[in-house]
């Protein structure tokens, strides 16, 4: 019998809403194992409002607060105001929003939990669109993605923005612990959690989530995607901790077209845009690099 | 008990103290902006004891203000205007929600034209949210106001949110004296906040999900049933506050010298303040006149309304804003109200003090000397409604 | 499911557990395990997003109740044991 790699205990049951493959409850699941019991949760609309089910079904363990769309940063700031008022100790105060509701519409709220520091744990669960609402775009949908709102058409009408940058808008906050990290890898995942929610502050993790309906995927492919994802650059594993980067994977580089390919959202991408999308990412990553040497050259000068 | 000169901000941030609001969303706005920076003095100096948010939007204030209180913690914002209308889906949120909220009011003009000067249009335009409104006409009133609001809304039969009204630079900005009883009285009034319900870690639950149409209408009865009970506990919190301190506000409606009254004007704010003082003067006059301030706008006060009508020959509504359908929100009210009722006298609509323009006792007397004529001769050319003090020489006792 | 204004709850909670909505109906292919070559690793086990797969001696036991028969617990074992089959088998 093998030794289990995460904590074995669930606090979510089955039974939810999520669609079949679903990055973001493999997401939540491990968020819950690694935050435990004493958590509230903060759940703005997002697919995340549906999938415990409808009134007065749920599927989480521990207790949770609907908010309106854009108000995930205000709420858990509120609720950690509420706990230290009441004298309430030792309780995760943890929101739980979509790429949407964060990198658009939430981001006000979010810039304004980072800039008064308060002690809270911001996820986004990242499926790279607005999927509850049926696959609309969002600032966090990559180029070159079809959505409902960018349908390709025959005029080639594909998501032109990059995907936005919310680690380096965290960063510039400068609050104690930014990462990202992916359902593919678990463990990682509960590290990086349980070190956030020791960190006194406000702490920022974004998790990469497929959507196989929003990415015309095969459901199966969920985890292996996120892998693949990694290699060939599409995401990044990384921890900012107090300034200092750290890359924390730095897999054998696969091409990208083989990622986008496995994902109908990307069938119809041109040879160059897929070239000019692997160069663009490929700079990222070694602007990555670079900025983990030099925090790290920093950190060793002091 | 000590008796301070404060303006209608700084009354405003000393019934939070005095309320034990535990947690504040502080946004700046004029003409508000003085409550949360004396809220803050407070706290700075050690007198208050509140964790105080300094949030970035007043949509965001709302927002942390619903969640502490679902978290169980007395919550207390202050917005005006163009920042209540900014709250505008969250305070329907907190109705929804059923959290005991309150939240201070410095009612100014909506823009464009930019103005921030006093009128009513930003708290009427939330009439339908339900949250319970309360209006004042001094300071002394909003102070005694915020503890009694928190009375009312955190009541189990009641269990909504209450937003207190008082108008710009006239209250806001304008000392006049208050008299502060002692903590210990304030606090056998009012005790700590006992919510139904919250998030709690040893029982876990889940607040706001999705709902079927099945179940949704049920829960929206609930709220409207709770409006209803308000209107009881509204009457009781102010009896109780008049054995306490010696002052009453009427329960729902703050009713002048109407007993006998056969013509009466109702409207809110501090106009109603200088149309009492217009009101003895006619008296002296020997003239039948009576002022009806409104004290509670949600739940409206049907039967404070019909009892005016069973008495009064002709009733004056004031409002200081439009619908922009047809007649003030007032006069809409009223009338919907005496529709169904055994006497209708008639009602006539004079739009106001619309941005801040002053409404004078001369002002007022015209009023009370128009609707009398209407009793008499009826509308004429002029009609039910009434743009009163334009400066387009509709209105001949107005100076350009 | 109460019926009347009287005997809903001031505001609506979620205290029921969702286990009792079945979403194994859901399915159109369900995981079969060969427990002869499974080598109880558990990687199927920590990656079921719908928490359908417990661990035994045997093997993996699937919750069909529950499980929507996505196919990642097929794709992850890294011994290939895990079939998707077909409901309608």
């Amino acid at each position: 019998m093998a030794k289990l790699t995460i904590p074995d205990d669930e606090l979510m049951s089955p039974g939810h809403m999520g669609c079949l493959g679903c990055g973001a409850t493999l997401a939540m699941r491990y968020v819950l194992k690694a935050s435990g019991r004493r958590t509230i949760l903060s759940i703005p609309a997002c697919c995340w409002a549906v999938m415990p089910g409808v009134w007065p079904n749920t599927c989480l363990q521990v207790p949770e607060l609907y908010t309106p769309f854009e108000t995930t940063g205000a709420s858990i700031s509120g609720i950690r105001a509420a706990l230290d008022a009441l004298g309430e100790e030792d309780v995760n105060v943890i929101g739980f929003a979509g790429d949407g509701g964060t990198a658009d519409i939430g981001i006000q709220a979010l810039s304004g939990t980072a800039d008064r520091g308060d002690d809270v744990l911001y996820i986004m669960y990242d499926n790279e669109a607005y999927m509850n609402t049926g696959i609309q775009r969002s600032g966090s949908t990559p180029i070159g993605a079809w959505t409902t709102t960018t349908p390709v058409g025959t005029t080639g009408d594909w998501e032109k923005s990059m995907k936005k940058d919310m680690i380096a808008i965290m960063a510039a906050h400068r609050i104690p612990y930014i990462a990202t990290a992916v359902v593919g890898y678990p463990e990682d995942l509960i590290r990086k959690v349980k070190k956030a929610l020791s960190i006194k502050g406000t702490k920022f993790l974004q998790i990469f989530s497929p959507c196989p309906t929003g990415w015309k995927m095969d459901p199966g492919l969920t985890v292996a995607i996120t892998k693949e994802a990694l290699s060939c650059r599409a995401f990044n594993l990384l921890e900012i901790e107090n300034g200092i980067y750290t890359v924390n994977m730095k897999p054998k580089k696969t091409p990208l077209k083989d990622y986008l390919f496995k994902q109908g959202r990307f069938r119809h991408m041109p040879e160059e845009l897929i070239e000019e999308l692997e160069r663009d990412l490929d700079r990222y990553y070694e602007e990555l690099l670079s900025h983990e040497e030099c925090s790290k050259r920093k950190a060793e000068g002091e | 008990m000590v008796k301070e000169l404060l303006t209608g901000n700084k009354a405003t941030a000393y019934g939070a103290m005095y309320a034990r609001a535990q947690v504040i969303a502080a946004y700046p706005i004029t003409p508000q902006t003085t409550i949360v920076e004396r809220i803050a003095d407070l706290i700075s100096e050690g007198r208050m004891h509140a964790k105080y948010v300094k949030v970035e939007s007043e949509h965001s204030a709302m927002a942390a203000s619903v969640a502490a209180s679902n978290t169980g913690a007395r919550a207390f914002t202050a917005t005006s205007a163009h920042g209540l209308a900014l709250m505008h889906e969250v305070l329907m949120w907190a109705a929804g929600a059923r959290t005991p909220c309150v939240l201070v009011n410095v009612n100014r003009a909506m823009g464009p034209p930019w103005s921030v000067w006093a009128d009513h249009q930003d708290a009427m335009a939330e009439r339908d949210t339900g949250v319970i409104q309360f209006w004042c006409e001094n300071n002394q009133e909003i102070f005694d106001t915020v503890i009694m609001a928190y009375k009312v809304a955190e009541d189990h039969d009641v269990m909504l949110p209450a937003m207190i009204n008082q108008d710009a630079f006239y209250l806001s900005h304008t000392s006049e004296p208050v008299d502060l009883p002692d903590q210990e009285a304030v606090d056998g009034y009012l005790p700590p906040l006992d919510p139904m319900v919250k998030l709690d870690v040893e029982d876990p639950k889940g607040f706001g999900s999705l709902i079927m149409p099945p179940q949704y209408m049920e829960f929206r009865a609930h709220m409207a049933r709770s409006m209803d009970n308000a209107r009881e506990k509204i009457r009781k919190a102010d009896r109780e506050w008049e054995e306490l301190t010696g002052r009453s506000y009427g329960g729902m409606m703050d009713m002048y010298r109407c007993e006998d009254a056969e013509f009466v004007l109702f409207g809110a704010g501090t106009m109603m303040s200088t149309a009492k003082d217009v009101v003895d003067e006619l008296r002296k006059e020997n003239r039948r006149v009576g002022i009806a301030r409104l004290r509670v706008f949600r739940p409206f006060p049907v039967d404070e309304v019909r009892y005016l009508a069973d008495r009064v020959h002709a009733l004056g509504v004031m409002d200081r804003t439009y619908t922009f359908g047809r007649g003030g929100p007032l006069y809409n009210e009223v009338n919907g109200q005496l529709y169904n009722h055994s006497n209708r006298p008639p009602t006539k609509n004079y739009v106001i003090g619309v941005g801040g323009r002053d409404v004078r006792p001369k002002h007022i007397r015209a009023l009370f000397d128009d609707i009398e004529r209407v009793s008499k001769e009826g509308y004429g050319d002029e009609g039910e409604i009434h743009w009163w003090g334009l400066l387009d020489g509709t209105t001949p006792e107005v100076e350009k | 499911m109460p019926q009347t204004v009287d005997e809903i709850p001031i505001t609506p909670m979620n205290t029921v557990d969702s286990s009792i909505v079945k979403t194994g109906a859901w399915r159109a292919f369900r995981p079969i395990c060969d427990n002869s070559r499974c080598i109880k690793c558990w990687t199927c086990w920590k990656f079921c997003p719908d928490v359908s797969i417990s661990i035994s001696e045997e093997g993996p036991v699937f919750d069909y109740d529950h499980c929507k028969g996505c196919g990642i617990c097929a794709e992850v074992c890294p011994v290939k044991c895990i079939e998707m089959v077909p409901e309608s088998k």
